[in-house]
């Protein structure tokens, strides 16, 4: 039995699967949670309609999602302790203090707020109603934060000494955790991402009724406004993954040589978009290769030295003792590529949009219209997918070790749980997380074609009515 | 005081907290049967925590992460030692809130009751083994020098653990009930009082039991008087909750039941202390308030922090209820627009 269930692999296995199915909703979430307060203020200022009616298709969007993401957030929390006690040991003194912040600061306030701008739409002032939803984005943003500085952590640890006696890391300086160089750069970077996302699904929806020639001056701005925000955030997206990179140079130079499948440490390094045969260069029979991009990005320089995996192999075995200390190095390669790819190619479609749709109502020929608003419904997960082998690359690209320099994966699993428990808990998460995927993305499909509600006159002078909100 | 002390102090508040508010949500979810005649009745109910129940249940989010900054030991061997329980609390937990959502998405009864029988799950088992987990914590369970635990799911099932989940989904079923009575108007108002009250009596019995039963493992204690002196406070403000349900003041029964969950949960965590999980196998397994707590400096700075927000977290959560304080009834479902 010990040996079939392996309890190290099925419980990474099931950490990564949870963590990236948290990951479709936490980012839109937090994204639609911006959409919606921006109509809504939209609304509140000039007291158009249509923003209102923007504000409820979104919103209900948002609130299907939103289940799922705290329903899913739960288990992220627990699963510290339940499968990786001998890491929650090692690390709690540092890791738990922002995840409490986090609780103690950004859940709370997000869970009240979502609660009262759900069911606050005709019980609260409307600037007061308003300000809920800006307070979700905010609790939301906030809470993504602190998350990201204790992954951070794990990447770059800071703050923190070891205590020998107990046999773990302990906080020095909260400060210096919160402020670590990587959270810096990785906080916009998927908040940013987060927000393409949202941006994306506003425009597929928009494209969706265009198409059927209905709803045409809501969905007109939904467009617009989706398409502008997409290529602002992927430019906001481009300047903080450049700082990111160079935090990960300084950090973890192995992620970054794995990235490119760098094997010997080289000057004026240059960057592969395309690579036939294997990675190592051993057997490279076809590459597409841009001169001196590697060291412009590891170091902003020309010719700057990229550090190779083999050179960064031989300097750990002898600052760690013997072992692999390289990642999967075809997985770090292409998650690299398509992160990027994925990411850049949604943002120029929606830059081409952009164009095609500047004034307003093109006259086209309607095959290509409807050829157009296919493609931008069928675009719409580009962000999502690029944001999730995004963290498919920071965390395979981080391994053999959980906290960089400091503990092993393999050292982190709880020795107490048999492999067959984890088997369980694994099947039992694939079997939930797959049907509510399924009922999930029917709910947002069907809200997202019934369109934009109707307003009727007097639902929208709100102030402190009698009427009670009945949302379930 | 230590600052450990306080720590432990504040991990009790924020199950407490936990208890208290989600409690009523699992008894309005296991009630659905008990008190919903009709589609119409189950919506109200469900809406009368519709806009809490997701706050209500951030409160073991943050339980768990105060947990893991304060006592970083204490919770890797019991998140690890409970596996299969937490994992089944996960499993209804999910299911019980995409179902409030889902429930009303379409209008075939069929529908509708498939996610009922969800959320009377998703409502019952993590009452019930919330219930068996904090039972078995204050018992102990076998737990090596490493502060490894080695307990089957079956292991946890022991008579005094079985009480302990009994008894919380006593507490959370009447403590649901009250809360439906002073949230709703009409029929489902007066079926809830009348049920609160055939509930109460076997409800005390059992109560008492457990409580009976927990002073009892801790005669030898230094400070029985204070497990008693709680003990008491739950078990009469259990007794005052039903002398005000009898009279039909709500409001005062909801705060009498309050009253008796918060107690009856510090019971627990009174007759845990100095211990935080005592080993039933070896003395050098038991995790202490000082040998699960976190560094000196951890303790303190996140000391400030909860300083700040806690203080803040009741006050917009008072609010919340403020906004939402009047009573739904039947026309308010009818008439809305689904």
């Amino acid at each position: 039995m010990e040996e079939f269930f392996d309890p190290l692999a099925l419980a990474r296995w099931q950490f990564g699967l949870t963590t990236l199915y948290h990951f479709i909703f936490v980012p839109l979430t937090i994204g639609m949670a911006l959409m919606a307060a921006i109509m809504q203020t939209a609304w509140f200022r000039t007291k158009d309609v249509k923003y209102l009616r923007l504000t409820r298709l979104f919103g209900k969007i948002f609130l299907i999602n939103f289940a799922m993401g705290v329903v899913t957030g739960i288990v992220q929390e627990f699963q510290f302790g339940m499968n990786w006690s001998e890491y929650s040991r090692f690390v709690g003194d540092v890791f738990g203090a922002p995840l409490a912040i986090e609780g103690l600061a950004a859940f709370f306030l997000e869970a009240t707020f979502i609660g009262l701008w759900i069911f606050g739409w005709d019980k609260l002032p409307r600037l007061a109603h308003l300000l809920c939803i800006w307070m979700v984005f905010f609790a939301s943003a906030m809470s993504a934060y602190f998350i990201l500085a204790a992954n951070a952590f794990m990447q770059n640890p800071v703050g923190y000494s070891m205590n020998l006696e107990r046999g773990r890391a302990e906080l020095t300086s909260l400060w210096e955790v919160l402020s670590n160089p990587v959270v810096l750069a990785a906080f916009p970077h998927t908040i940013l991402a987060a927000i393409m996302f949202a941006a994306t699904v506003m425009i597929a929806v928009a494209a969706w009724h265009l198409r059927r020639n209905q709803h045409l001056e809501t969905m007109r701005t939904a467009l617009k406004a989706g398409l502008w925000t997409n290529v602002l955030a992927f430019m906001g997206v481009g300047l903080s993954g450049d700082q990111l990179s160079l935090a990960m140079v300084d950090a973890q130079p192995m992620k970054m040589a794995a990235a490119e499948g760098l094997y010997e440490t080289t000057s004026a390094a240059s960057f592969s978009i395309f690579t036939l045969g294997t990675p190592d260069g051993a057997s490279e029979l076809f590459s597409i290769r841009i001169p001196y991009l590697l060291s412009l990005l590891s170091t902003h320089t020309l010719d700057g030295e990229v550090e190779g995996i083999n050179d960064l192999q031989a300097q750990y075995v002898t600052q760690f003792g013997p072992g692999d200390y390289s990642p999967i190095i075809w997985i770090t390669y292409w998650a690299f590529r398509w992160m990027i790819g994925l990411g850049a190619f949604s943002a120029l479609v929606s830059l081409l949009m952009l164009w095609l749709t500047r004034k307003n109502a093109p006259e086209r020929s309607p095959l290509v219209q409807d050829r157009l608003w296919r493609v931008l419904i069928w675009t719409a997960p580009l962000p999502m997918a690029a944001s999730l082998v995004g963290w498919i690359f920071t965390e395979m690209g981080r391994q053999p070790w959980i906290v960089f320099g400091l503990m092993k994966t393999e050292a982190a699993v709880s020795p107490n749980v048999a492999g067959w428990q984890v088997a369980v808990s694994l099947a039992a998460f694939t079997v939930i997380y797959g049907i509510l995927a399924v009922v999930e993305f029917k709910l947002i499909l069907k809200a997202a074609q019934e369109g934009p509600p109707e307003i009727t006159q007097g639902d929208d002078d709100s102030a402190e009515s009698d009427s009670l909100a009945i949302v379930y | 005081m230590d600052i450990e002390q306080i720590w432990f102090a504040l991990v009790a508040f924020f199950f407490i907290g936990y208890f208290v508010l989600d409690g009523f949500d699992f008894g309005v979810g296991m009630a659905l049967p008990l008190l919903g005649r009709d589609d119409t009745d189950r919506r109200v109910m469900i809406n009368t925590i519709g806009p809490v129940w997701d706050l209500n249940e951030t409160w073991v989010i943050v339980a768990g992460a105060v947990l893991f900054a304060a006592f970083p030991e204490w919770y890797a061997s019991l998140f690890s030692g409970f596996y299969l329980p937490l994992l089944l609390i996960l499993l209804a937990l999910i299911l019980r809130g995409v179902s409030f959502e889902y429930r009303h998405q379409r209008k075939h009864p069929e529908w509708a009751a498939r996610f009922d029988l969800m959320i009377i799950i998703g409502s019952f088992l993590p009452a019930f083994l919330w219930g068996v987990a904090f039972a078995n914590i204050i018992r102990g369970v076998p737990m090596d020098a490493d502060h490894q635990v080695s307990v089957s799911l079956f292991g946890l099932l022991n008579p005094y653990g079985l009480l302990g989940g009994v008894t919380l989904v006593l507490l959370c079923l009447v403590h649901g009930m009250i809360f439906i009575a002073l949230k709703t108007e009409g029929d489902i108002r007066i079926r809830a009082r009348t049920s609160v009250l055939r509930f109460m009596v076997p409800t005390i019995a059992v109560v008492a039991t457990f409580l009976f039963w927990t002073v009892a493992m801790h005669v030898e204690v230094p400070h029985l008087g204070w497990i008693m002196a709680i003990a008491g406070l739950a078990a009469a403000s259990l007794v005052t909750a039903g002398l005000f349900s009898l009279r039909g003041r709500e409001g005062f029964a909801f705060f009498a039941m309050a009253l008796t969950i918060a107690s009856a949960v510090a019971t627990l965590f009174v007759s845990l202390f100095p211990n935080v999980m005592p080993s039933t196998t070896t003395p050098e397994g038991t995790l202490t308030i000082i040998n699960a707590s976190s560094s000196e400096y951890t303790l303190g700075v996140m000391l400030w922090v909860a300083l700040i927000t806690t203080p803040l977290v009741i006050g917009y959560q008072a609010w919340t209820y403020w906004v939402f304080r009047r009573r739904l009834g039947r026309e308010h479902i009818l008439s809305s627009a689904h």
